[in-house]
Parts: C-alpha cells; structure tokens; sequence
C-alpha cells in the first residue's frame, strides 16, 4: 500500500512545552501516500497536542513540518487546509441547525451573484463528493436529526470538500457504537483507496489493529517506536504504550448479591428542554454487585444520574437508597441516606479546583464533625482527615494543601474516588469514574470499585466505555433513548451490547 | 499557624496533566471567582503596588499634559493634605496638629470605604458583583438615621448599637433583594443591584427632599432631616467632635476586616460562599444550597455597605441631606476599586482603602494648596486615578499574557533559524 516514494507527510523533532509540562518531545512522524497511519497513546501521551500542532493550532517550539518534502510553516488551521490537511475533532464543529450541505460548504460557500449562498449548487457538490466516495448521506437533512455516526461523515465530508489530501481523525470512535465504527472503518478503506493519507489517532488497541498500516507509539510525550502493523499484537502494543505488563482484564470472584440498596422505580426524569429524558425506568443494584448501564451517550445517562443523586427533579416515579425514599430529597440527603456518587466530570462537578485537597475532602461533610463543630470550621481536622485518605488512596503530587487543580487528573479523580468511599456509602454511583485516566489510574480506580463491591455496597457503574462495562459488571443494563431495552448478564458479547445499544431491540423490548 | 507544611508538589508524574487540550476544563478555570483567584496568586503583593505606581504615573502625566503643571509638586501638595505626614517624626508644631486634623479627615474617609470596600469583596467571593453599594449605603443612612432620631431617652450605648445595627440590617434587606431574585428566578445581581441603586437614590430624595417625610420641619428651606439625638452619637477618640474628630467607626471598619476574614475561612459559611463562588455546579454536587448561599453572600455583603452608611450617620454626618444623598455613588464605587486594588483581601482592602481615603481627603478644596494645582482639577483627578486602578486591574491579567507571549517569542526566535534552513 505505501508506495516508497517519500512521505507526503513527515514531522521532525516536533517539542511543544506547556508550562511545566512537556507535551511533545522531539517527535518524529511520517505519513506515506494512501497510508493508514494510528497514533496510539494513552491519555495525556501527546497524541492530541501532536495533531494539533499539524493542524496549525498550536505552534511547536521545535521541529519542522514537510509536506511533500517542502517544509511548511501552520500558523493557523487556515494554513492546514490550504496545505491539503483536513481534520475531524473528537468533538464535532458543526452547526445544528444548519443542514449538511451548509455544514459542508461553509467558510467556502459556492455563491449566487457574489453574495448570496448558492444552496443547490451546495446540494449537488455535496452529492456528488457523496457518491464518490460512496458516503450515504442526505445532503438537505438538518445536522441536529442525524446520528452521530452521520455527523462524523458530514465532518470528514467537510474535510473532503476543501480539498483534503491528509485527513486527521482524532479518537474517532469514542463517540461511535460497534457498527457505526465498523462503517466508519469501511469508509476510511474507500477513503484509502481513493489515494488519500489519514492519521488515526486511538488508545484502543483492536480498532488501532484492525484499521492502521503502521502504528506510532506516544508516550509521555516521546515516540516510542513505529510499528507495521503485521507482526504486531495487543500484548505488545499495551506494553509499548504503557511501559510495563498491564493486566487487561480486571480480576474479580462472581458476585455474592444480596438485599437491594439501591432501587429505582418508574422513573421519569426531564431533560433541561422539557422532554422526557429518562422515561419509566426501573431497575435494582443488590449489596455486592455492580450494575453496568451501557449506552451511547447522550440516551439520558446524564439525567438518570443526576436524578439518582438529588441533582436533578424527578417527574414521576421513586428512587430508594437503603430502603428510604430520597425521590424529592436534597443532594445532602442523599449522600446522608447512603449514597455515594463519583461524579461524571471531575472538574465541572467533582471538585473545586481552587479548594485545598482537604477541603475538596471535606465537601460533602463539612458541617459535621470532625470538620465543623456549631459552624466553626476546623482546618486541622480537614487536614489529619485528609492525610491519611491521601495515603490510602496513593494520590501522590501533593499534600492536604495543595490546591486540587495542581494534581494530574489521575491523582485528582483519585480524590474523588478517596472522598466518596471513604464515607462508607452503602449505595455506590460511579459515572464514568475512569474518563481521561491512563491505564494505571485505570487499573486502580476498577480494582477499587471491586473491593467496594466486595465489601457489600451496592455499585452502579455508568459509563460510555464498553470495555469498563463489560470488564466490570455483574450485570449489565442497556439504555436507549431513556429507557432500559435490555438486560444481560457478565458474559454477552460486545456485538449484541452494540445492537441494543443503537436500538436495534426496541419494538421487542417495546412489546414485552 | 501549627498545621505543617504540605510536602512539595513532585513533578507532574502522571502523563496525563500532560495534554491541556482544548476540552480539558472549560468550566473551571473561567468562573469569575476561580480566575481572581489564580490572579491573586500570580501576583501576590507586588501587582496591586505597581497597578497604583502606574496609574499615579498616567495621573501625573494627565496633570502634566493637561495643565502643565508639574505633576511631582501636585502630588506633594496632596500628599501634604492628606495629613500621612503626622506619621514624619520631624513634622512639629503647628505643622503637625494641622497634618493630625488632616489625618482624622483621612481615616474617616478610609473607614467609610473599608466598609464598602469589605461589602464588595465579600460578594465577590461567592462569585457575585455587588454594584448595589450606593443603595444599601443610603439605605443604612436613612434606618441608623431613623433609629438615631427616635428613641431620643435610650442610653448611649445601647442606642449606637442599635442604630448602627438598623442600619446594617437595612443594607442587608436591601442587597438581600437581589440575592433572592439571583437565587429564584436567576436575575443577574449586577444588572438588579443597579436597579435597587436607582430606586435607593429616589426614595432618598424622596424622604430628605422639600417636604419629604423625614425632612426636618424646623428648616423648611434646607433639604435636610433631623440631627440623630446626642445618645446615638459614635464617641471621638482622636480630635475635636465639634470639628469632626475621628470616631470609633475606625474600629468598628478594623473589626469588619477581621469578621471579614474569620467568617471565610473559619466557618462553614464562609466554606459554603467561596465553594458556590470557584465553582457552583461542585458546590451543589457537594450537597451546598448555591441559592441559600447567593442570598446569604448579597445579605451580609449588604450589611457591610449599610453599616458604611450608618457609621457616617453616626459619627460626623449626623443627619442625611440631599447631596449626602446624591453623591453616595462615589463612595460606592470607590468601594469597588478598593476590593479590586486589595485583592479581596483584608489587608489590600484596609491599605487601598487609605490610599483612595488620603487621595479623596488630599484633593479636596479645603486640603490643597490652590497655588499649587486647583483643588477643581484635583478632585478629577482622584477619579481619574480610581479609573486608572479599574482599567489597570483588569489589565494586568492582560500584561501578564503578554509577559508570556513575550517569553515564548523569544524561544521561537531561538528555533527559528534551525526552522528556516
């Protein structure tokens, strides 16, 4: 496939450096004609920074970028398309409102009379390219109705449009299902096959495996090696990637369930809009197992959690913590009847970033003793507390007064997590308790969440990572568009969690 | 303080502090409150001093400009009528009980814009911009007023307590009603406290104007109420109280900067304000009323502004007149300067607060030297200055990205040859 006639592509030495951090150092890249090229890496290894500096939206301070052997200066994305180079960000830059053909040609609109948007010359280039590439796509669809698989496309169609020859898709399946990931897979191939260059950047080892010619190693900011692909295996690639054997799976002893801690009847909660966002939920997490609620994002994981927590208003239906009814309670009261809850976003929510560690600590129970006698706070008390929670949990980078945003945010959702076990809830919340940690946070945080299991709480894990839910659960719920469609225990295969999750189950499960 | 040192942050260890990428934390570093707070560290002590040093020097180059005076015996000329000389040792004799009165005149000045200075600062910390410091100003004026002038037979102390604490309590009721309307229905407090200013201003005026209800009936044609009875009187401790000595409202502005302080950051109040001000959304996870708190914060913040009012009423003003009225803004919003300049902390605010209190005091008409600069200009000045002080504030989060773009041209500019080639 790469025919050996110099690389279109090719980074030298690339070193950018944020304050105290260097994010890249010294990386070499090259990119050949009609290659697949996978930057594989765990979180925070460089790979975004590395792209991002291609696409002209950082400037390195080292190095140099070729393109067909002419070095080229990006000082901005502008610079990137003009160079040919055209990227599809994890998060997508599209405009909801606007259908795809005016997503497509936007910043490069075709023109009636100079001014005015020429909307079916759009429709027709935007069909066109379509075809070409064998894209199923309608191009007068609003982007806001389409799936997110589709979306994807209309991204990279964008990319095609302004004349991309190098296309950069940055953790492209993240969002995806299974199926959608294999389509996008099939669509990259014909992409391949037209002559085009793509940079594929992951941290997941079989996609990386199953679509890339070659395979570039980050880790902590370094290239490791580069791989062709033959010859290479996940065994080794994990390894590369983190340095050291890692255990890919997660070691735990069936579960011993007994009485239920955590039971959620009928449940119908709104999103901000006024539409229903959870609709008639039921389902139950016995003392010693873990639930997994698998699903896409956005099919109301966010409102379920919420509404479990006292966050958000329940509309119908009840949600009991060790048997008392916390439906209409406060946050407070239900963190007092038992409930743990390791939040979705650690810095949105999870911590105050300006707060001390031991005042991040202290967050739920402040106004208890030790931290607090008859509204006088105790700082000491927060502190002796927090040091030995700091040594328990291993968060390393600082002491129980650091200020929360100094800590990597493997160290930081540690806190969280020290935070929430640490009051012995008897229910235990877990929303996406892994999102943005390297694998050894990784392995650390789920060898936890066993031993909390195995300690008799009850243990709900919410999270977009098939992997987790599946490495993790006891038992595992689906949850589409705000319902529960299916239910399965530990040993389905990822095939049939990927159908259910795209719906592919609801008339039946509709009908039962 | 006994609790021991943390150890050193180690080096970013984990890889993943490694990639600020674009979605890494939006939210948390763009809170109102989280940004004054990595300002205050960045700069500790030194910015505020060289934000005052540079606005003197753009002052003194208006003065030089404008008048063609020369700008370093303008600012002698204040400086002298300031009365901070009285702190000279070799200022004697006559000369020195001149800069002692001058120097009352001064802390009086200061205490009033502790006070609003502690009001803006406090809301401030729970995320909130309080610019309602006018209104709940007059509204302490006109409740420790009313309290002063009823009650004429209560006993001294007990009457300066209460009048002093009506006052409070008015500012607090006042402020308090834009932190309900925050916490309910989520109007914004600037555009509210603004409001609640407008209205403050006209029922004022309203009351103390021409025939208004609290206008003293004895002098018709003065716009002008009653004088607060003897017993409602703060005492002067340093001076003459015929000639407006300087009275024990001094201390009771000390004592707000220390309550100031204890409530933040020793009582699980003060825990709840500043978690709801870095970050809401955590403070609310955490199981925090964030509305409870942004009622609260305006409330007590109220409270400082309304004692402002009340401690002028009580210890020089003694009765509220139209102008006392009308040009209550220019307190307030000196106040907001002093929290600005002072970092919202107690002793920013106590040293921004004597420098605003000695440059309102320097250039008024009675303390300058009309030889020397016209006292006219020199109150414009003193605004000009303020001004300086906002815009510097806010720019010297400003300077310190060009500090940074400064540096990382300069490493570009090392790498660029080996670029080139």
């Amino acid at each position: 496939m790469a025919e050996r006639r110099g690389p279109v592509l090719e980074l030298r030495g690339i070193t950018k450096r944020f304050p105290g951090v260097l994010a890249n150092d010294h990386v070499d890249l090259d990119l050949y004609d009609g290659e697949v090229h996978a930057l594989l890496g765990e979180n925070g290894a460089g790979k975004s920074t590395l792209v991002n500096v291609l696409y002209g939206l950082y400037h390195p301070d080292e190095g140099e970028i070729l393109i067909n052997g002419k070095p080229v200066r990006m000082r901005s994305p502008r610079e990137a398309i003009d160079n040919g180079i055209g990227m599809v960000h994890q998060h997508f830059m599209l405009i909801p409102v606007m259908t795809v053909a005016e997503n497509v040609v936007l910043a490069a609109e075709p023109r009636k009379a100079g001014v005015f948007l020429d909307y079916d010359a759009a429709v027709r280039r935007v069909r066109d390219l379509a075809a070409a590439f064998n894209f199923a796509i309608n191009p007068d669809a609003r982007v806001e109705n389409i799936t997110v698989g589709q979306q994807q496309r209309v991204e990279i169609l964008k990319a095609l449009y302004r004349g991309a020859d190098i296309l950069i898709l940055d953790e492209p399946t993240a969002v995806l299902t299974p199926q959608e990931a294999d389509e996008l897979f099939g669509i990259l191939k014909t992409l391949q096959r037209e002559g085009m260059s793509i940079i594929f950047i992951s941290h997941k080892l079989r996609e990386v495996l199953e679509i890339a010619d070659r395979i570039t190693v980050l880790r902590r900011g370094k290239r490791i090696e580069t791989v062709p692909r033959e010859g290479a295996t996940q065994d080794g690639l994990a390894r590369l990637m983190v340095g050291r054997e890692v255990l890919l799976r997660v070691e735990k002893a069936p579960a011993q369930p007994t009485e239920p801690l955590l039971v959620v009847e009928n449940l119908t909660v709104f999103d901000e809009r006024g539409l229903p966002a959870v609709q008639d939920v039921s389902f139950g997490v016995r003392a010693g197992e873990i639930v997994g609620i698998a699903g896409v994002d956005g099919n109301g994981q966010t409102e379920l959690i919420d509404a479990l927590s006292g966050l958000r208003s329940v509309t119908s239906g009840t949600v009991r913590v060790a048997g008392k009814d916390v439906t209409t309670e406060t946050a407070h009261q239900h963190y007092d009847a038992g409930l743990g809850h390791i939040p979705e976003d650690r810095h949105l929510r999870g911590l105050v970033l300006d707060f001390s560690l031991a005042e991040n600590l202290a967050l739920h129970d402040f106004e208890k003793e030790p931290y607090s006698r008859l509204g006088w706070l105790r700082p000491g008390r927060m502190i002796v507390a927090a040091r030995r929670l700091l040594k328990e949990f291993d968060v390393r980078g600082g002491g129980p007064k650091t200020r929360a945003a100094a800590l990597s945010g493997g160290n930081q959702q540690k806190v969280v997590v020290a935070r929430e076990v640490a009051r012995d809830p008897r229910a235990l919340v877990a929303a996406q308790p892994t999102r943005g940690l390297d694998v050894g946070a990784i392995e650390f945080v789920h060898r936890r969440l066993v031993e909390e299991r195995d300690e008799g709480r009850a243990v709900l894990l919410i999270s977009l990572e098939l992997d987790e839910v599946l490495s993790l659960s006891d038992r595992i719920l689906v949850i589409y568009e705000g319902r529960i469609v299916a239910e399965y225990g530990p040993d389905v295969s990822e095939q049939e969690l990927g159908i259910a999750m795209t719906g592919g189950l609801v008339p039946e499960a509709a009908a039962s | 303080m006994s609790e021991p040192q943390p150890p050193p942050p180690g080096p970013p260890e984990e890889a993943d502090v490694a990639e600020p990428s674009i979605e890494a934390d939006p939210e948390a570093q763009t809170s109102l409150a989280a940004r004054w707070d990595l300002y205050q560290r960045t700069g500790g002590v030194i910015t505020p001093l060289l934000t005052a040093i540079f606005a003197f020097f753009v002052g003194g180059l208006v003065v030089l400009v404008t008048t063609g005076k020369n700008p370093l015996s303008t600012y002698r000329a204040i400086f002298d009528g300031t009365g901070l000389n009285w702190f000279f040792p070799w200022v004697t004799g006559q000369e020195r009980e001149f800069a002692a009165e001058d120097l009352q005149q001064t802390l009086l000045v200061t205490t009033t814009l502790i006070l609003v200075g502690i009001a803006v600062a406090f809301a401030f910390r729970c995320g909130l911009f309080n610019i309602g410091g006018q209104g709940q100003y007059i509204a302490g004026m006109i409740a420790a007023l009313q309290v002063g002038v009823w009650l004429p037979d209560l006993a001294h102390v007990p009457h300066m307590i209460l009048a002093a604490g009506a006052g409070a309590l008015a500012g607090a009721v006042w402020a308090g009603i834009a932190g309900i309307l925050k916490a309910t229905v989520g109007a914004h407090e600037v555009i509210s406290t603004i409001m609640l200013n407008w209205i403050a201003l006209w029922i004022g005026s309203y009351l103390v104007g021409f025939n208004g209800p609290l206008q003293d009936p004895n002098q018709v044609f003065v716009p002008v109420t009653s004088e607060v009875s003897q017993g409602a009187k703060l005492n002067v401790w340093w001076g003459d109280p015929k000639l407006q000595g300087l009275h024990i409202g001094f201390f009771v502005a000390i004592a707000a900067l220390v309550v100031f302080w204890i409530v933040l950051n020793r009582t699980t109040l003060g825990y709840q304000v500043r978690a709801v001000g870095f970050n809401p959304e955590a403070a609310r996870y955490g199981g925090i009323s964030v509305g409870r708190n942004y009622f609260l914060a305006m409330a007590i913040s109220g409270a400082f502004a309304g004692l402002a009012g009340s401690v002028d009423i009580l210890g020089w003003l003694f009765r509220v007149d139209l102008t006392s009225v009308q040009l209550s803004s220019q307190i307030a919003f000196i106040g907001i300067a002093v929290a600005l300049l002072g970092r919202n902390t107690p002793l920013g605010i106590f040293f921004s607060a004597l420098l605003f209190g000695a440059l309102l005091n320097g250039t008024s008409t009675r303390n300058l030297d009309p030889t020397v600069f016209q006292p006219e200009l020199a109150s414009n000045l003193t605004l000009i200055i303020q001004g300086l002080v906002v815009l510097f504030v806010g720019a010297d989060l400003l300077i310190l990205y060009l500090w940074r773009a400064r540096a990382k041209l300069r490493r570009k500019l090392r790498s660029e040859p080996v670029a080139q080639r």
